[in-house]
């Protein structure tokens, strides 16, 4: 099976370490993963903070990059729903607004061939055991978009259960939001903070050596919040969890603060 | 822009009025303590039916269908409602909503009347205007007593004082009861018992001098003329049966067609709102009759920009809310900021979309509501009519920065951008330019990995408000695209 990765410019700039992880998880499984290099933003903060038609050309570069692949993945379930969710309402308001130039077609034929990570594993590839190995208690946070705009529902615990080792701990609240929200966190700084403070509280109290997310955005808030307040505790994407083997394990130093060279 | 009055006196921006309710300890104790515990039972009550999504979906296409025809069947209510022995009068703003109840008490003779309960009065301001006119408002219901008493606002759709406890309330109640009538008694202590009974006693001598009630209603039907109001103290029944005359101010979106329609909302609401499974108090009243209840009834229909929201596609899903603030139970920016910092009567995820409709945009405090959310969704997951707010903030926040056609008063105009978006509409275009641009994007990311050295620790502009309180994340020593063109480069 071929899959094209949809990396997102989070990952790219700031989380590589996640897009790689995806690229070997999905080699393992025997998948033939491409990354087209015209791929870029899929325009989300531009939509969400009211600037759509700036947000437009970005819907038809993501179209154009990922043309004439049955699968496209992407480790961000914000982004996704972007795509899913939002495409085809930028379509829509673009052609009654006489500025079209085809965005609802472009949305229409990407939208069914995107899909989240733990969609694709699941789904798609139809596995919930992917022989990941990782000996650490893990607390997983499904982000808002995940959760309630593509429904990803249990498919993340069911594939963290599973990974060999790893102990898997409920995060009590885990369906409340994080307080990241894009822009948001930004805008509403101090709501903003007030959110995440509660969120890293709760996932502290479990005792996980990790919180877990499969939305970068969530964990950069979550995970400044934490090494702001000197905590211990790591935020990890859930593909780099999966990734892990035990003849490749995640880099040890990568579950403690990160030293810069 | 129009002069919709929603409530409230000149207010900060929802940033600047969250963050001083952010700091308030006791207050967002207040607020964590009261939304949590409802939205857990609120969560048992509705899993409990097995067909909510149908009774959602019922709900939510009653409403649409009004609303199409809203012209119909307002009109056909004014007719019901006159055969009914009351009488029909149409405000097309607060300030006319205000004056017609004004003239109505005031052609009485009376100087005082008791409320109940009511969102359309408050939206209007009406007991700012009684009292200018030299008439006392009393309220009645428990919470709104305790707002009144306090010389305070209403911070909630359902619980107006969800932000007192009860030790806030027991001093309200000690030191301002006396100053409307039966004085609280002296030991009076905080346990709710306690504070209900004083409540009880304080309002009885109201319901039993009063000869003028001023109520909303929660519906009415087009086909009968009937009001409806639910309630849980059973206060407003006495509002409603006891005076001679009635006055009730209803949004015109209120409206449900035939009586069978309550069916679906005399389920959906009581559970989303209170969590109860069957309403503790639900009265209706139809016109007038001989010898029972008033013998007068005025119903006030209000538009105070409803049909200007009427004739927006998007928003317009707002006009089926049918009150019962279980968004407001489930929003964690709600939960954190608390009701104040929406500035107006309507506060949470449906204040955040109502208000920027009825008042406009122009103003800073309707400008910055629709940020006011990390489209977390959870308000769409709970309504009970599925209205979609988190497309609707968007739609407002397109509104706020692009601008956009919108009806103001009848008229299709198109609004320019708000104020005060310049630096931020640059950096969104320059940010578009460069990830429209893969060869400048990589360059870019190129540069930010040559100076992941000097991740500062706090950043200058908008940036600070990230970084005083989070950290950065660190920067990698290479994006992922290297790593691809390195590692797999080779590939086709
Ligand atoms: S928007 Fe929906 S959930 Fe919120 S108060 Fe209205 S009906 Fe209830």
């Amino acid at each position: 099976m071929r899959a094209a990765l949809f990396v997102t410019c989070v990952n790219d700039a700031l989380y590589p370490r996640t897009g790689i992880a995806v690229v070997r998880l999905l080699e393992r499984l025997g998948v033939q993963v491409d990354f087209p290099a015209a791929q870029s933003c899929c325009g989300q903060p531009q939509y969400n903070t009211g600037y759509r038609h700036e947000a437009e050309p970005l819907l038809r570069r993501t179209a154009a990059a990922f043309a004439g692949y049955d699968h496209v993945v992407t480790p961000s379930g914000s982004c996704a729903a972007m795509i899913r969710e939002h495409y085809p309402r930028m379509g829509r308001r673009a052609a009654e607004e006489g500025r079209g130039g085809g965005l609802a077609e472009l949305a229409q034929d990407l939208v069914p061939r995107v899909h989240e990570l733990t969609e694709f594993l699941v789904d798609v590839l139809g596995v919930t055991d992917v022989g990941a190995y990782f000996p650490h208690t893990v607390t997983y946070h499904p982000s808002c978009h995940g959760l309630r705009s593509l429904g990803l529902g249990e498919r993340p615990r069911r594939l963290l259960a599973a990974v060999k080792g790893l102990e898997l701990v409920e995060l009590p609240g885990a369906d409340e939001c994080c307080g990241f929200g894009g822009t948001f966190s930004v805008r509403n700084p101090d709501v903003s903070a007030a959110m995440g403070t509660d969120k890293t509280a709760a996932a502290r109290a479990t005792g996980a050596e990790v919180l877990c997310g499969a939305d970068n955005s969530c964990l950069a808030h979550l995970g400044g919040i934490l090494r702001r307040a000197g905590d211990p505790m790591r935020t990890l994407h859930l593909a780099e969890i999966l990734a892990a083997t035990e003849e490749d394990p995640l880099e040890e130093d990568l579950l403690e603060e990160d030293p810069l060279p | 822009m129009t002069g919709t009055h929603l409530g409230m006196p000149a207010f900060p921006p929802f940033p600047d009025a969250a963050r001083e309710a952010v700091r308030d300890g006791v207050l967002r104790a207040n607020l964590r303590h009261a939304t949590h515990t409802i939205r857990g039972k609120r969560a048992r009550a509705v899993a409990e039916l097995a067909d909510w999504e149908r009774l959602r979906a019922a709900g939510k296409a009653v409403k649409d269908h009004t609303l199409r025809h809203l012209d119909r069947y307002l009109l056909q209510l004014e007719a019901s409602v006159t055969a009914a022995g009351g009488t029909v009068h149409w405000a097309a703003d607060a300030d006319e909503a205000n004056r017609i109840v004004t003239d109505l008490v005031l052609a009485t003779g009376e100087s005082e009347v008791v409320k109940v309960k009511s969102m359309a009065t408050q939206e209007t301001g009406l007991n700012e205007a009684l009292e200018a006119a030299g008439i006392a408002a009393y309220e009645t219901d428990l919470a709104e007593l305790i707002v009144q008493l306090g010389h305070d606002r209403p911070s909630h759709i359902l619980v107006p004082a969800i932000h007192r406890n009860r030790r806030e309330i027991r001093d309200i109640f000690r030191s301002e009861m006396g100053g409307w009538g039966r004085p609280a008694p002296e030991d009076l202590g905080d346990d709710p018992r306690e504070l209900a009974e004083a409540a009880r006693l304080h309002l009885r001598e109201k319901f039993l001098r009063a000869k003028v009630a001023v109520s909303g209603a929660n519906f009415v039907v087009a086909e009968t003329g009937t009001m409806v109001v639910l309630e849980s103290e059973g206060n407003g029944r006495m509002c409603l049966t006891l005076p001679d005359t009635l006055i009730s101010v209803v949004g015109i979106e209120k409206v449900v067609p035939t009586f069978r329609d309550l069916e679906v909302f005399l389920q959906t609401l009581p559970r989303s709102s209170t969590a109860e499974r069957m309403n503790p108090y639900t009265t209706m009243w139809t016109g007038t009759h001989e010898g029972d209840g008033p013998s007068a009834f005025h119903l006030v229909l209000l538009d105070n920009g409803r049909t200007d929201t009427l004739a927006d596609a998007t928003g317009r899903q707002a006009l089926r809310c049918i009150r019962c603030s279980a968004c407001l139970n489930v929003c964690p920016v709600y939960e954190r900021a608390g009701g104040h910092a929406y500035g107006s009567v309507y506060p949470g995820p449906i204040g955040a979309v109502l208000s920027p409709q009825l008042r406009g945009t122009a103003g800073a405090v309707d400008a910055s509501l629709p940020y006011a959310s990390t489209l977390c969704g959870a308000c769409y997951e709970v309504c009970p009519v599925a209205i979609d707010i988190p497309e609707i903030l968007l739609h407002l926040r397109e509104r706020v920065v692009q601008g956009g056609p919108v009806t103001r008063e009848g008229v299709r105009v198109r609004l320019r951008p708000a104020h005060g978006h310049t630096a931020e509409r640059a950096a969104m275009r320059a940010a578009r330019l460069l990830l429209d641009h893969p060869g400048a994007l990589r360059a870019g990311e190129r540069l930010l990995a040559r100076a992941r050295r000097l991740r500062p620790r706090r950043l200058p502009g908008p940036g600070r408000a990230w970084t005083d309180t989070r950290e950065l994340p660190d920067i990698p020593a290479e994006p992922f695209r290297d790593w691809w063109l390195r590692e797999r480069g080779n590939r086709p």
